[in-house]
């Protein structure tokens, strides 16, 4: 098993940044359709739920296979979304509007979509600040995942901006929401799920444990 | 170099064309997919010959005709039109068509018709975005009479002077440019002469988004969308939207009266 991490993670690591790829080559080879900045944009927001939803799938995975593996990319996976989201508010911020402030803060408290949305960032921010290994010491593990928890809510909402961007065909924000809900539902205590060493997070500990890189020599 | 109209007609404006290309693939007709590239990779299972177009309602000479006796009596001419979506984007797009003012005078509505409607094809097997219900198919549409008799209201028959692509809403399909994008609907079946205002697919879907007028009009919000500024296709900066889409000349005597705000 310990010969594989280096390909796993090396294939985590290609699976993130794979999209980034795929969008700078379209851009760059023109094969993003008639108006590519607004699929760049559409894109980027797709990519930032599916990472949400991938980073929200280990916890059930590890339940289901009783293997604790799956926990080692959590952070990774998380701040993957982190980027993507703050690459399609970027996005948004400068080649839709052009960074005009007033013109922006209109926007987003008169459309809803975009008020649920911006939310869900603002929600992030604290999350991305706090995935390092000093912040879940200073934290302490109790109060560190209490606050991670914010990351359901803040999938929701980025599924619900999503559901009310679209114009009307409802269906890949519906997808979505279904694989979100059922992902929330496996959180519930399963009676057969083979048992996880403990309740107390192995996986914390062990990055909480992490000393910082220029100390470890 | 993008192309433009040598000698611009009354009706043309003379910026340059959008990309034929981008024309094509870039296209709302969700009878096809929602996608914006499902049309042009769906729509050539659109059978456009044999065409049948029934002209109907309140007029005098009703009728029903094959498509090529249809478009027959009258000229086909060349005119570039902005093409403003209500999703903020546009293009500028030389038809060929005939204004829709020569039918409906052929056809002589009674004095009791007051709006026009039209109807695109019914048929799944063919548009198979049809099987999906997310809008009350046929896809419908409506004009008021003096809109439709407003010479820059064309129905069009090709683009790039070539016959129009399925994509584009094949064989024939209304052009209204001062209009939002969806008013001008595709590959028309009916056109009816009628006394009450028509509910339209999108107002039937939406009412608080979509008004039976949709108007292009910077200073009054879409929900979902400002429209103060659009994207021109193949544009990196994004440009003011023009009240009735740079029409206004023509077209705003239409409206004198009327808020614009109540009648969106």
């Amino acid at each position: 098993m310990r010969k594989l991490w280096p390909w796993l993670d090396a294939l985590v690591w290609l699976g993130i940044a794979a999209p980034l790829l795929y969008l700078s080559w379209g851009l760059w080879m023109d094969r993003l359709g008639a108006n590519p900045i607004q699929e760049i944009t559409h894109q980027t927001g797709r990519w930032t739920l599916r990472f949400l939803l991938v980073t929200l799938a280990l916890t059930p995975l590890r339940r289901l296979t009783g293997w604790n593996g799956w926990i080692r990319w959590r952070r990774r996976l998380g701040l993957a979304a982190f980027f993507y989201a703050s690459l399609h508010l970027l996005l948004y911020l400068w080649l839709d509007q052009f960074f005009d402030w007033s013109e922006i803060g209109r926007d987003v408290l008169q459309r809803r979509f975009l008020t649920v949305g911006l939310l869900a960032y603002a929600l992030m921010l604290p999350l991305a600040v706090t995935s390092t290994a000093g912040w879940i010491r200073r934290l302490g593990g109790r109060r560190w995942r209490r606050l991670h928890r914010l990351v359901y809510l803040i999938a929701a909402l980025g599924v619900l901006h999503y559901w009310w961007a679209v114009k009307f065909d409802w269906r890949p924000p519906l997808a979505y929401g279904v694989v979100l809900v059922i992902l929330l539902l496996l959180r519930l205590r399963w009676p057969f799920a083979p048992q996880t060493s403990s309740r107390t997070s192995r996986p914390l500990a062990r990055i909480a444990s992490e000393r910082p890189p220029d100390r470890r020599s | 170099q993008a192309r433009r109209k040598a000698n611009p007609g009354p009706y043309d404006t003379d910026e340059p064309w959008t990309s034929y290309e981008d024309i094509t693939t870039y296209n709302n007709f969700y009878e096809f997919g929602t996608g914006k590239r499902d049309p042009s990779r769906n729509a050539h299972r659109l059978r456009t010959r044999p065409w049948t177009i029934r002209v109907e309602g309140l007029c005098h000479r009703p009728g029903t005709y094959e498509l090529e006796d249809f478009i027959k009596p009258y000229t086909l001419e060349e005119r570039v039109y902005r093409f403003r979506c209500v999703e903020g984007w546009s293009m500028v797009i030389p038809w060929l068509g005939f204004p829709l003012a020569e039918v409906i005078r052929r056809a002589e509505p009674t004095s009791q018709a007051k709006f026009v409607e039209f109807t695109t094809l019914y048929d799944p097997e063919q548009m198979p975005g049809q099987k999906v219900p997310i809008l009350d198919w046929p896809y419908v549409e409506g004009l008021r009479l003096d809109e439709a008799m407003h010479p820059l209201t064309i129905l069009a028959v090709g683009l790039y002077g070539k016959m129009l692509p399925n994509q584009n809403g094949a064989p024939i399909r209304l052009v209204v440019p001062w209009k939002y994008g969806f008013k001008s609907i595709k590959s028309i079946v009916r056109i009816r002469f009628v006394e009450k205002q028509p509910i339209t697919t999108w107002m039937k879907a939406a009412p608080h988004e979509y008004g039976f007028y949709s108007n292009v009009n910077p200073n009054v919000d879409h929900p979902r969308w400002s429209q103060k500024t659009e994207r021109r296709i193949g544009e990196f900066r994004k440009r003011k939207t023009l009240l009735f889409n740079g029409y206004a000349d023509q077209v705003a005597h239409l409206y004198e009266g009327m808020d614009l705000r109540k009648y969106f």
